[in-house]
C-alpha cells in the first residue's frame, strides 16, 4: 500500500496479547465401570477436534453422543469424511453451500485422495502446528502432500519392525530446524559450550565408577555405567537446546507421574480398583508367560497381551491426560496464530485506512477514494484469496489488465468503473496495445463526461477481443471534435489502427458516449492460450 | 403501477436504514429481518411481493432463504443485493430461484426500478451478472477449452438474440436503451433476459458450477 507510511500508529491490535486458551478440563471423561470406552470415545474426540483444527474447520461444534459407532461417523474413511471437511471449510469461508459436490469441493482443493494432505512449500522443517511429539511427521507430510497421520503410521511401523524408524525420527528431531527457526537442536548444542561442559564433566564420574566396578569384579556395571553416562550427557545437552515450548511440553508430560501417575480427577478407591484390577491382569499375563503351558504360541503371545492389557488398565488414564493436554495445546497453539494472522492484515489494512480517513475527514472525495481503494482490497483477500499489497499475477491476461485498468482508474479518478470479462486469454503486444486504449477512453470519461459510473466490458472471442468503454455522461457530438480532444484521437484511433484494430466512437450531446475498440487476434497467440 | 410490498433481509442494519431510505415512497417496506430464520419466519407471515436480499447472511447464504421460501410461498420474488463479485456466490442465489442480481452500489433509483420490473415479474440482471452468463454460456466449444457438453443443448445454449441482449447489458446498457439499440420493445427486452433467467436456473448444474469454481481460481 502506497499510504502505509503515512504516519500511522503501529502496535493497534497487540495479537500475543488476547488468546484465549481454553481452560483443561480435568476428570471429563472418567467412568470408571467402562474405562475402556471411555478411553476409546476419548480418543476419538481429541483426534476429530485435532483434524477439525489442523485441517481449519470450525471448532464449536460438539461430538455426538449416541455411543461408539456416533464416534466414527464422518471421521476417517475415503473419501466422504475428508470431502464434509473440506464442505464445510468452504462454508465458513463463503458464507454458503458449495454448488458443486462435496468430494469436488474437496478435490478443487488439490485433495485427490484421503491420503493427501495439505502441501508446504519451503526447505523441510518441523512442524509448529502439526506435532504429536517433536513435529517431524507433521513437517514431513507437509513438504510431500500426504496426510501426517500417514507419515505418523509409516514411522510406528518402521519403528516396530527394526527400531529403524526410532533412530530415524530421533535423528530428524536433532537436526531438522522447527519451522520459523533458523537452528536445529543439534546445532545450537554444538555451540553450547557450557552444556559440553557438563557433559564433559560426566566422564571423569564414569571412569571413577569404572575403576571401582573392576576392582571389585563386577564387570556389568561398567558396561551399564558406560551407557548410562552417555546418555546422560546427550540428555543434558538435549535438555539445554531444545526450544521452549518442547521443554514446556516434557515439563507437562512429567508432571502427572509426581502425582503417582493418576489424574487428578479420579477418586482414591477408584484409583485403588483400578491399580488391583491392573496387576491382577498383568500378574495373571506375567505368570502365563513364565509357567504357562510350553506350547509355542500361546505362552508368549497370550502372557504379552494380559500384562500390555493390565498395563493400560493401570497408564490408560495417565495417557489419556498426556494425549488431551497435547491436543488441547496445539488448538490454543493454532487459534492464535490465526488471530495472529487476522489482526496484522487488518492492521495494515484497514486499521490503517480508518486511522487516514479520520485524519482527512475534511476533505470527502479523499475519504472516498481511501474507501473504495480499501474495499477492493478487502474484497479481493475476501473472495480471491488475494494477498494485500502483493504483485498483481494476473496483469499479463486480459481479465487481470481489465481489473488493474478499474483499479487504477477509480484510484485516480473520483468516479465507480464497473467493468466487466467475458473469457480470458495471454496479452500479446496487440492486445496490450487495447487495454492501453481502454484505458485511454476511460480516463477520458472520467474527465470530461461528468458521469459517476463508467462501464468497462471487455469480450474474448475466437477471432477478436472487443472492448466497450460506455458513459452516461454530457455527450459530444463526434463531427465536432474540439480540438482539446484531440488526446482521444491520437491515443485511441491512432493505437487501434497501428496494430489493426478499429475504433469507434458513439456519441451524442446529452445521450452519453460510448467507445468501441475491437482487435482481431493473432493465429500463434490463439493456438497457444485458448480462451476459456 | 402499484406499490409493491418489499422486505429487506441484510445482516447490517445500518445498510437496511440506508436501502429504507433510497427506496423513499414508491415502495412500501412491509418488513426486515437480519438472518436467515428470522427472514423466513416473517416473509411467510406478511407475504411480500419482493424481498431485497443479502446474499451474504450469518446463518448460511442468501439462497437458503429462497429455497425456504419458495416452497411454502412461490408468489414471493427475491432480488439478490451484494457486495460480493464471487461468481459463485452470484450463481448460487440465482439457481436457488432469485429474480436478479444487482450490486450494493446501485444507485436509488435504479434500485427502485429493479424492484419495480422483479415485482411485474421480470429478470433484473447487472452489467456483471451479464457477463458471468455470457461467460458460463460460451457459445463455442473451442472458447470453452473444450467443455463437455451436457444433457439438453437447447437448455445449455443461448439464443443469438439473448446474447446480443446480454452483451449490450453489460456494457451498460439500460432495458430501454437496449431495446432501442436492437430496435425491439422493451417487453421483449425482458422476455429475452427473463429466458435467459430460466435457462440459467434449469440447465445442468455440471457446466455452471465447473465455470464458476474456475473462474474463481484465477
Amino acid at each position: 500500500m502506497a499510504w502505509s507510511g503515512e504516519g500511522c500508529e503501529h502496535g493497534l491490535i497487540d495479537p500475543t496479547t488476547e488468546t484465549p486458551i481454553p481452560p483443561p478440563d480435568p476428570g471429563a471423561r472418567e467412568d470408571e465401570l467402562a474405562p475402556i470406552e471411555a478411553a476409546v470415545r476419548a480418543f476419538i474426540g481429541q483426534w476429530r477436534r485435532h483434524r477439525r483444527r489442523v485441517w481449519g474447520q470450525d471448532t464449536g461444534d460438539e461430538l455426538p453422543q449416541t455411543g461408539l459407532a456416533g464416534e466414527f461417523a464422518g471421521w476417517g474413511g475415503p473419501p466422504g469424511g475428508r470431502a464434509r471437511h473440506w464442505q464445510r471449510r468452504y462454508e465458513a469461508i463463503h458464507g454458503s453451500s458449495p454448488d458443486m459436490p462435496a468430494w469436488l469441493v474437496a478435490r478443487r482443493h488439490g485433495h485427490r485422495h484421503w491420503w493427501h494432505g495439505p502441501r508446504r512449500v519451503g526447505p523441510l522443517r518441523r512442524s509448529h502446528e502439526d506435532r504429536l511429539l517433536g513435529g517431524v511427521a507433521g513437517g514431513v507430510a507437509g513438504r510431500v502432500g500426504l496426510d501426517p497421520t500417514v507419515v505418523r503410521i509409516a514411522f510406528v511401523l518402521a519403528a516396530l519392525a527394526s527400531g529403524f524408524g526410532v533412530t530415524c525420527y530421533v535423528l530428524a528431531w536433532l537436526l531438522l530446524p522447527t519451522e520459523g527457526e533458523h537452528s536445529s537442536i543439534a546445532s545450537r548444542a554444538l555451540h553450547d559450550w557450557r552444556g559440553i561442559a557438563l557433559a564433559l564433566a560426566v566422564i571423569p564420574v564414569v571412569v571413577v565408577v569404572l575403576v571401582l566396578a573392576s576392582a571389585l569384579g563386577a564387570g556389568w556395571v561398567g558396561s551399564f555405567m558406560t551407557a548410562f553416562g552417555i546418555g546422560a550427557a546427550g540428555l543434558v545437552l538435549i535438555w539445554r537446546n531444545v526450544g521452549e515450548q518442547e521443554r514446556d511440553m516434557v515439563a507437562r508430560l512429567t508432571r502427572p507421574l509426581s502425582r503417582l501417575g493418576f489424574t487428578g480427577g479420579g477418586s482414591w478407591r477408584g484409583v485403588v480398583v483400578r491399580a488391583m484390577l491392573g496387576l491382577c491382569v498383568a500378574a495373571g499375563g506375567a505368570v502365563v508367560l513364565l509357567l504357562g503351558s510350553n506350547r509355542a504360541v500361546v505362552r508368549p503371545l497370550g502372557g504379552v497381551l494380559l500384562v500390555v492389557a493390565g498395563a493400560v488398565v493401570i497408564f490408560g488414564p495417565w495417557w489419556l491426560h498426556i494425549v488431551r493436554d497435547l491436543f488441547e495445546e496445539r488448538q490454543a497453539r493454532a487459534l492464535a496464530e490465526e488471530r495472529a494472522e487476522v489482526a496484522s492484515r487488518v492492521h495494515d489494512s484497514v486499521l490503517q485506512t480508518l486511522a487516514l480517513i479520520q485524519r482527512r475527514s475534511d476533505d470527502p472525495q479523499q475519504v472516498v477514494k481511501l474507501a473504495r481503494s480499501q474495499e477492493r482490497e478487502l474484497r479481493s483477500w475476501l473472495f480471491e484469496g488475494q494477498v494485500p499489497g502483493a504483485g498483481d499475477l494476473a496483469d499479463t491476461t486480459m481479465a487481470g489488465a481489465v481489473s488493474r485498468l478499474e483499479r487504477d482508474v477509480e484510484d485516480r479518478y473520483d468516479l465507480a468503473v464497473e467493468a466487466v470479462v467475458v473469457g480470458d486469454c495471454e496479452l500479446d503486444d496487440h492486445l496490450c496495445a487495447l487495454v492501453d486504449a481502454g484505458r485511454e477512453a476511460t480516463v477520458n470519461a472520467a474527465k470530461w463526461s461528468g458521469s459517476p459510473t463508467v462501464s468497462v466490458f471487455a469480450e474474448v472471442e475466437l477471432d477478436e477481443v472487443s472492448m466497450f468503454v460506455r458513459d452516461r455522461g454530457v455527450g459530444f457530438d463526434p463531427g465536432q471534435v474540439a480540438s482539446d480532444r484531440r488526446g482521444l484521437a491520437e491515443s485511441v484511433y491512432g493505437r487501434m489502427t497501428r496494430h489493426g484494430g478499429t475504433a469507434e466512437v458513439r456519441s451524442s450531446p446529452g445521450g452519453g458516449t460510448e467507445v468501441v475498440l475491437r482487435m482481431p487476434r493473432h493465429r500463434a497467440e490463439r493456438d497457444q492460450a485458448p480462451a476459456r | 403501477m402499484s406499490r409493491p410490498r418489499v422486505f429487506l433481509v441484510d445482516d447490517h442494519a445500518l445498510f437496511r436504514a440506508g436501502v429504507r431510505a433510497e427506496l423513499g415512497d414508491d415502495l412500501e417496506v412491509v418488513g426486515e429481518a437480519d438472518d436467515v430464520e428470522p427472514a423466513v419466519e416473517l416473509i411467510g407471515e406478511r407475504e411480500p411481493d419482493v424481498v431485497l436480499l443479502d446474499v451474504h447472511l450469518p446463518g448460511g447464504g442468501g439462497g437458503r432463504v429462497v429455497e425456504a421460501v419458495k416452497a411454502d410461498h412461490p408468489s414471493v420474488r427475491f432480488l439478490a443485493l451484494s457486495v460480493s463479485d464471487a461468481p459463485e456466490d452470484v450463481i448460487a442465489v440465482i439457481r436457488a430461484g432469485a429474480r436478479g442480481y444487482v450490486t450494493k452500489t446501485i444507485s436509488g433509483p435504479e434500485l427502485v426500478d429493479a424492484v419495480h420490473r422483479v415485482a411485474a415479474g421480470d429478470a433484473v440482471f447487472s452489467p456483471r451478472l451479464a457477463g458471468f452468463v455470457l461467460d458460463a454460456f460460451a457459445a463455442d466449444p473451442t472458447v470453452t477449452g473444450g467443455a463437455t457438453p451436457s444433457f439438453d443443448p437447447e437448455l445449455d445454449q443461448l439464443t443469438q438474440r439473448e446474447r446480443e441482449v446480454l452483451r449490450l447489458i453489460a456494457r451498460g446498457y439500460a432495458y430501454k436503451e437496449v431495446a432501442a439499440e436492437l430496435s425491439i420493445s422493451v417487453k421483449t427486452v425482458e422476455t429475452h433476459v427473463s429466458a435467459v433467467l430460466r435457462k440459467l436456473q434449469l440447465s445442468s448444474r455440471h457446466q455452471l458450477t465447473r465455470w464458476a469454481s474456475e473462474r474463481r481460481l484465477l
